[in-house]
Formats: C-alpha cells, structure tokens, sequence
C-alpha cells in the first residue's frame, strides 16, 4: 500500500512516499525515519507528493519525531503534498508544528535556512 | 439509499473499507475534500475499533452501514459485538501534550469529531453501534 523511498542529495536525505499511509503501513514511515536520523542526517526531506492519502497514523509518526528533533537540531520539511492530504494536516492544526512547502526548491532552501 | 459492508477487524481491510465509502457516495456530487475528510474520519473510527475493541482478530466483524435517508445528510453506522470502546477516553489531551510526550497516537478520535457534525456510541440489543452524521454541501 505505501512504497517509501530514500535517496541522498547534497547532504538532504529525501524520503519520498508513494501511495497511502493508513493504521497498517505507518510503521513503514516510522522505522524509514528512524533510518534517517540513525544514519546521522540533520536535513531531511520528505517528498509528498505520490502521498494519495494519509491517516491520523501517519500524522502520528511525524508528530512523535517534533520534540526529538527539536533535541538533536534535526530539520525536517515536508512537501509537494495534494490538496486533500494537506487538509489532513490542516484539520489537526499540525500544518502549524511541521514545516511544509509547496515545490521541493522551496523546501531544500527552507531546510538549509533551518540548519544555519 | 443504504449500503452494507462487513469487515474482518484486520488493520489491512481498511482499504478495501475507503474504497467503500468512495463507491457508496459517488453519486452525492459532494467536493472531493469533503468526501475524503469523511472517508478519513471512517477509517479512523473503524481502524480504533479494531485496535482497541477487537485486537485486530481478523474473524471479528464490524458492520459498516450507510444511509442516505435525505438529500445532504449521510449516516453511517459501525456496529459490533466487541468489547464497549468508550471514544471519549482517548480524545482529551491537548495536541502540544502528545507532541512533548513524543506520542503517535490521539489523534484518531479527534480526527472523527472535528469532521462530523455529531458522534454518538450506545449499546442496542446486546450490540455496540457507533452512529455518525454529517451534513454535506
């Protein structure tokens, strides 16, 4: 149901989530996550926009990771996500405590920005 | 108009419940936003309800009901036979407290009652019926 991708651009990890994340597949996003910062990354990149569909599961596991990455001055920033996605986020007023853009250039300059 | 569906409480059913409720309403005309709002907050209340009520056992089921009884007003209806899943325990804590205590879940239910209009849990009959309506545009 959800494919998760990691690639490494200029010292970004970009993750890129294709498909859906419900109650069944969250832990794929988490331990993908859990990946990134294991591996030492300080900027990561989350690419929404194959996300089809997220619930408040995948909402969860961006939540749990604010105040660890708060600790560890880890950036994250979200982006790309459709509209119906983003309202999911909107709903909750999480779109308040993530960092979300709307093109990944947007995103790579915001996450640089974070980090100086 | 009503439609049936029954579920096995297994967390990988849930898409084929989203899947449901899209074909169901198809035909309402609502904005796209709003029948996704309304799919999610579904698959939140059922997805609890397999969690918490029945362990995710796939051979317990949960009826899905839907109804249209008027133009503009929907009804959906989960019913089961599992343990009383009292919703209102899991949706008080402040969203800044879950985000201190580095917590992944509370949000479902919250989800649920910002996107419908009313939710309501009661026994019938031996049985445990979650009922939740909306009015749409």
């Amino acid at each position: 149901m959800v494919h998760i991708k990691r690639l490494q651009e200029s010292g970004n990890d970009l993750i890129a989530i294709i498909g859906e994340i419900d109650a069944s597949s969250s832990i794929e996003l988490d331990l993908t996550i859990a990946k990134s910062v294991g591996e030492g990354f300080t900027k990561i990149l989350v690419d929404c926009s194959a996300l089809e569909y997220i619930s408040s599961a995948g909402l969860g596991v961006f939540m749990s990771y604010i105040e660890e990455f708060k600790d560890k001055n880890i950036q994250m920033v979200l982006f790309g996500m459709k509209g119906k996605v983003a309202n999911t986020f909107s709903i909750l007023g999480l779109a308040d405590l993530l960092h979300i853009c709307t093109s990944k250039e947007e995103a790579k300059r915001l996450v640089d920005e974070l980090s100086v | 108009m009503s439609y049936q569906y029954n579920i096995g409480c297994s967390l990988s059913n849930l898409k084929g419940i989203r899947e449901f409720i899209r074909n169901s309403l198809k035909d309402q005309r609502m904005p796209e936003l709003e029948l996704a709002a309304i799919i999610l907050a579904l698959d939140e209340m059922c997805s609890n309800l397999m969690i918490h009520a029945h362990h995710c056992n796939p051979e317990h089921l949960l009826e899905l009901h839907i109804d249209v009884p008027e133009k503009g007003k929907l009804i959906f209806e989960i019913i089961d036979d599992g343990n009383v899943f009292n919703i209102n325990q899991f949706s008080s804590d402040n969203i800044n407290d879950l985000v201190h205590e580095k917590r992944k879940g509370g949000l479902g239910i919250r989800l649920v009652k910002s996107i419908m209009d009313n939710v309501e849990y009661f026994s019938q009959e031996g049985r445990n019926i979650c009922r939740l309506t909306k009015k749409i545009s």
